[in-house]
């Protein structure tokens, strides 16, 4: 594994199959993974396409709703050159008709708007729903290793403010578009159809609006995509600070974040003042040819009233006609600017929802064999396994063990040894870059989820409470669990005490007094939570470390109870995790340097007999 | 998932939004002369039909080429003047709007970095983000759209109506008539409007809740294979703000249907009377075309009405929230309270190192009647000594060195650095004298360097950094890809939870503090690595007041004497050995057996 000592920068990707992305290099540092070419476009329609039945009604109704509402001119025109003389003729038919013909239009127009931005709402809260599901799901999806490269800031940013803009797109953006695109179909058909000419010149202004069209989206493009990455570093920085107050207090960070923050922010402010910028010089071309349309054509037109080709009526619906005809050019900059902004954001999740899980779930899963005997314990083999992180550090070379069931096995070794890549790669929080990894003979990559997490579940030393109660932060464990399950576990581990002296007991919410659960407190609850679990294999990563040492005891005392029977991985800097250990393993630098029962090697002359020495003093 | 602060008492829309103006008026000028621009801009629209009138009446009728021209002219010099007006109130409003926002957002990272910890406590970060982000987006708009837009809509309905009322006053009052109706519909939904759109904000602030915690938390996730479950509660959120945000829609349709409804109405009652009095000959033609001209010009900005209210309103909401926070008071304005009634205001020599008399804490928010965290703490550690607290889990040991920074402020009784209160400090120098390393090792997205230098004052150079990382056993910096130039944190390489502790470690020492306040600083180290830490900390703790949370004994023989934290008091204080002869609880806390087994 070559690529473990401190990757260089330059390291190519696609030196192994397997070697997905290069480390410190590029694509994580960017705000945007690489993406394949036409992603963006793929995410959208797989979007819609579900809802093409309900786009379309809503399409419909928003075309009806046009036509009634265009049809106003038209019988303003009638009125004018049919209406006037007929009424002077004392034929009040064709006023009435109008009269009543203008009612019904509106109340058409009231009715369909309704429907419309009902449905429409419809359709794109259905998007929405679509798409969080689909980026939450695949973020949990992808592996841990991903996790700690793509950083929560960003993550949270592809879920809400890159959401938030697609959001703005499909809320106001599409009837826009749709809603343009119609008025001036309707319109240049109505224009040409009152008066070819008038409407041909009213058509060919069309022309230039277009080129302004297409200017206008190169340059918003380039900005919304710089804003979207502008204001995904202020979440990293406003999350970062937030959830590490205590030592930024401490520490009195606070000018020197006003400065970072500010930096970022004002970096914010100038692209986001760019794109409003690019909007009014677009509005205004944009202004500036209708307007200059709208004259050219009231100047040909009134030479033709004037000559007597053109009844005047008709130059009255025209002028109507093309007011209106370019009313809709602000709305066209306004879609535009959010579909601008929905597309540079929509390339982002395109870009992480591309990301292959590197610990995919298997294709055709396999079962584990029924349990021999009545003991829970499984069997765990490490079959010439291989693995280097990208970012270097941590190696495991061809690494063979077999851990019989029901053992339970205590690793140690200095930081760095490879006892953490170990307890990872037995979670299948990683896959090896090599070899296998086998549960009762089956390979980890062909254990369906539930199967995998009923075989091996692994407690760390992290401390991480979700909000709600105690309770639900052990139902974690096994989530059909029973109160009394689930309060037994805590019992036996040692944390029943400390919970029912909590204000609602099991039922206090962690989140407002979450600072106040003592580090040690919550590795409790992370160890009810795997008690409750109930697994085959049991991995324990520094489990104790925050625990003082009675909690320790009291932790092994319940261990030796329930580990009894199960596969039992323990990592501990503290030997006296040994005590209950049926064998020891000793590694460095990623290989097995010892290997025995905890006595035995004591009573030896290795790494483990001053590993044990050391600890013996320590405890003075 | 019940972290949504109950709602402040419905304020009105207007006062709430009123509040914003500290933030607008550096950019008033602008913001003043774009909402007269935008108004010049729809006169000029509205003149427009004026000039069509004009033209109809009299050039055209008259058959006259020259007329025409002259009128074509008019209107391409309004139609440019109306262009550059429309692109001058953007410019105008560009810049300024968007320091606005930023300027909003810095305030409220800026107050929040500097509100009491018990409030972050409290607090889901995601409803801080929500904040920060979509609701000041939404203001920004309203400052760019709603607002301006309100204003220039009603004056151009005003002039225009003057306008009507001027060419003909019946049609004029035919087309007013609807107006009265239409805002006692507007006036109703908002109400109902304001509410679902608070709630739909909030859910967002949940849902952001949500995933920000599935992501922090994903390793918990992944090791019980519970993304599934997460997923379920996810969907359930979003599920449920799809619900608010279709009623919140429904709403808004409401208001479209009728704002669209009722002005078309009275327009086409206007033409039928118009077609009426024109073939009267009451009415020229070219006054009923420039009429209607002008009530279709009017429907944009009746229209418009509905939504920019709509606008308005999630705005209003949107400052409320954002002043739900700004509103919390900062530990600097919150005094800490209880503290003057003891203080003896002399100094007194011998009081020399960290002493903390009669120490009384109670949590902020806990419930009434619960018993405090710490009853009674009467604990002196004299100039130089380096002083273990040791203590049952959960007994307060973590809240005690807390209020030694100030994180909390204790309830009664007071703390002394040689002698002098810490409430008369500033946090600054307070926080400078002391430094602390947590439990929960933090870095943040920084180089190795800076991580470690943030402990130190700005002098602080290379040398002291390499001892520093020396005195934490943390060389393994040099190793990494960058050397101490490595980005480590949210945006670079993750370190283990060893390493991350050492460079904690070697911030609180870096700066060389006269206090120093470590909290269990050497869990998650292995026990070469602890023992190699531990000598090189003794040489360090040798000539510095030290309070050291400890749970191993390896790590209490680091200090000179230790004290037992016992149902909120000192319980007893004294060498190790001393202690473990007389103290059976202090025995069962260091070896574990049994009280009473020895």
């Amino acid at each position: 594994m070559t690529t473990a000592t401190g990757a260089p920068a330059g390291s190519k990707p696609g030196d192994r199959p397997d070697d997905r992305a290069p480390s410190p290099g590029d694509p994580f540092d960017r705000d945007v993974l690489p993406t394949p070419p036409g992603a963006t476009g793929t995410l959208l329609r797989s979007l819609l396409a579900p809802m093409r039945a309900r786009v379309a009604v809503t399409t419909l109704l928003l075309l009806l709703q046009q036509a009634v509402v265009q049809a106003g001119p038209l019988l303003v025109a009638y009125a004018i050159d049919r209406g006037v003389p007929a009424f002077r003729a004392q034929d009040h038919g064709p006023l009435i008709a109008v009269g009543v013909a203008y009612l019904a239009c509106a109340l058409a127009a009231g009715g369909l708007q309704f429907a419309f931005v009902a449905a429409a709402a419809r359709v794109s809260q259905d998007v929405l729903l679509d798409l969080r599901g689909r980026i939450f799901r695949h973020a949990q999806a992808l592996s841990v290793d991903f996790h700690e490269r793509y950083t929560s800031g960003r993550l949270i940013s592809r879920s809400t403010t890159d959401v938030e803009s697609l959001r703005e797109l499909l809320d106001e953006g599409l009837q826009e578009l749709v809603t343009v695109i119609l008025s001036f179909v309707y319109i240049s058909a109505m224009l040409l159809w009152l008066d070819l000419g008038l409407g041909s010149v009213a058509v060919a202004s069309l022309v230039p609006l277009a080129a302004l069209v297409r200017w206008y989206r190169r340059r918003a493009g380039r900005v919304y995509r710089a804003r979207s990455t502008a204001i995904a570093a202020v979440i990293v920085k406003f999350v970062e600070t937030m959830n590490g107050i205590r030592p930024v207090r401490a520490f009195r960070r606070e000018s020197a974040n006003d400065a970072d923050f500010g930096e970022l922010n004002r970096r914010h402010e100038r692209v986001n003042g760019d794109a409003l910028l690019e909007m009014a010089r677009y509005v205004t071309g944009s202004r500036l040819v209708a307007n200059t349309a709208v004259a050219a054509i009231v100047l040909w037109g009134g030479y033709r009233v004037a000559d007597g080709t053109l009844a005047l009526g008709v130059l009255a619906a025209a002028v109507l006609y093309l007011r209106r005809l370019y009313d809709p050019i602000d709305r066209l900059g306004m879609f535009l600017n959010s579909y601008q902004s929905a597309a540079a954001s929509l390339e982002k999740i395109a870009g992480l929802l591309a990301q292959t899980p590197s610990v995919p779930e298997p294709a055709a899963p396999r079962r584990l064999p029924p349990l021999a005997g009545e003991h829970p314990g499984r069997e765990v083999v490490f079959d010439s396994v291989r693995f280097g992180y990208r970012t270097g550090g941590e190696v495991l070379p061809a690494f063979d063990l077999t851990l019989p069931a029901g053992q339970t096995v205590a690793v140690v070794g200095s930081t760095g040894a490879g006892k953490s890549t170990l307890a990872k790669l037995l979670a299948r929080f990683y896959d090896p870059s090599g070899g296998r990894v086998l549960l009762d003979g089956v390979d980890l990559r062909d254990l369906a989820v539930p199967e995998l997490r009923r075989g091996v579940v692994m407690v760390t030393q992290e401390t991480f409470l979700f909000s709600g109660t105690v309770a639900d932060n052990i139902a974690i464990g096994r989530p059909d669990a029973t109160r009394e399950e689930m309060e037994q576990a805590a019992k036996e581990i040692g944390a029943h005490d400390f919970i029912s002296a909590l204000p609602d007991g099991y039922d206090t919410d962690v989140r407002k007094r979450g600072g106040r659960i003592s580090a040690g407190q919550r590795q409790l609850v992370a160890f009810a939570r795997a008690l409750l679990a109930d697994p085959a294999v049991l991995i324990l990563d520094e489990a104790t470390s925050s625990l003082d040492v009675p909690g320790e005891r009291a932790v092994q005392r319940a261990m030796t109870t329930v580990l009894k029977g199960r596969t039992a991985v323990v990592i501990a800097h503290r030997l006296s995790t040994v005590e209950i250990a049926d064998r020891v393993l000793v590694m460095e630098g990623g290989r097995i340097v010892e290997d025995g029962e905890p006595a035995e090697l004591i009573a030896a002359t290795g790494r483990f007999a001053d590993l044990h020495r050391a600890w013996r003093d320590s405890l003075a | 998932m019940a972290t949504t602060p109950a709602p402040v008492q419905d304020r009105s829309a207007v006062r709430s939004l009123l509040r914003l103006w500290p933030y607008v008026r550096p950019v008033r000028a602008r913001l003043f002369s774009a909402a007269f621009v935008a108004i010049l801009a729809s006169c000029v629209g509205l003149v427009i039909p004026l000039v069509l009138k004009w033209m109809v009446d009299g050039p055209i009728a008259r058959r006259d080429p020259a007329g025409v021209w002259l009128g074509a002219l008019y209107l391409l010099l309004l139609g440019f003047a109306e262009a550059l007006l429309f692109g001058l109130r953007r410019w105008l409003v560009a810049r300024p709007l968007t320091h606005v926002e930023a300027s909003m957002r810095a305030g409220l990272y800026r107050h929040l970095q500097r509100l009491p910890v018990a409030f972050h406590d409290r607090w889901a970060s995601g409803q801080l983000l929500s904040r920060a982000t979509t609701d000041l987006m939404l203001l920004r708009q309203f400052l760019a759209f709603p607002l301006t837009f309100l204003l220039v809509n009603g004056v151009t309905i005003v002039v225009g109506v003057v306008i009507m009322l001027l060419q003909d006053w019946t049609l004029g009052l035919v087309v007013l008539g609807p107006a009265v109706p239409v805002v006692v519909t507007c006036v109703v939904f908002e109400k109902r409007y304001a509410r679902v759109a608070r709630r739909a904000q909030d859910q967002v602030g949940d849902l952001t809740t949500v995933v920000e915690e599935s992501v922090l938390g994903i390793r918990i996730i992944k090791g019980f294979g519970r993304h599934r479950s997460q997923a379920r509660a996810f969907r359930d959120l979003s599920r449920t703000l799809r619900g608010t945000e279709l009623r919140k829609a429904r709403l808004l349709a409401t208001i479209w249907g009728v704002i669209v409804t009722l002005p078309e109405v009275a327009i086409g009652a206007a033409l039928v009377v118009g077609v009426v009095q024109v073939a009267d000959g009451a009415l020229s033609a070219g006054t009923l075309v420039a009429f209607l001209s002008t009530a279709l010009a009017l429907r944009w900005p009746v229209e418009s009405i509905g939504f920019l209210l709509a606008m308005s309103q999630e705005a209003a909401t949107a400052t409320q929230r954002f002043f739900e926070v700004m509103d919390e008071e900062t530990e600097h304005t919150a005094s800490g309270h209880a503290t003057s009634g003891a203080r003896t205001g002399a100094k007194d020599p011998r009081d020399t190192g960290l002493r903390f008399h009669h120490v009384r804490f109670r949590y902020p928010d806990a419930e009434p009647g619960s018993p405090p965290v710490l009853q009674d703490v009467d604990l002196h550690i004299r100039s130089g000594e380096s002083m273990a607290l040791v203590g049952a889990t959960g007994s307060g040991k973590t809240t005690l060195t807390a209020l030694v920074p100030r994180l909390h402020e204790v309830t009664s009784g007071r703390i002394t650095l040689d002698g002098v209160d810490i409430t008369e400090l500033s946090r600054k120098a307070l926080r400078a004298k002391v430094a602390m390393a947590f439990e929960e090792p933090t870095l943040f997205s920084a180089t190795v360097g800076d991580n470690v230098l943030m402990g130190a004052g700005d002098t602080a150079g290379t040398a002291d950094l390499e001892r520093a990382l020396a005195v934490a056993q943390a060389d393994f910096a040099h190793a990494l890809p960058q050397g101490t130039d490595t980005q480590v944190g949210e945006q670079g390489l993750s370190l283990s939870g060893g390493q991350r502790q050492r460079l904690a470690l070697a911030r609180a020492v870096v700066g060389q503090p006269e206090f120093l306040v470590l909290d269990d600083p050497l869990s998650a180290l292995d026990v070469h690595t602890e023992a190699a830490v531990e000598a090189a900390l003794r040489q360090v703790l040798a000539d510095t007041t030290a309070l050291i949370v400890a749970h191993r004994p390896s790590t209490v023989l680091l200090a000179d004497r230790v004290a037992l934290l016992s149902g909120g008091r000192i319980a007893a204080v004294g060498t190790h050995h001393e202690l473990l002869r007389t103290n059976a609880e202090y025995a069962h806390l260091m070896s574990g057996e049994e009280e009473g087994a020895r």
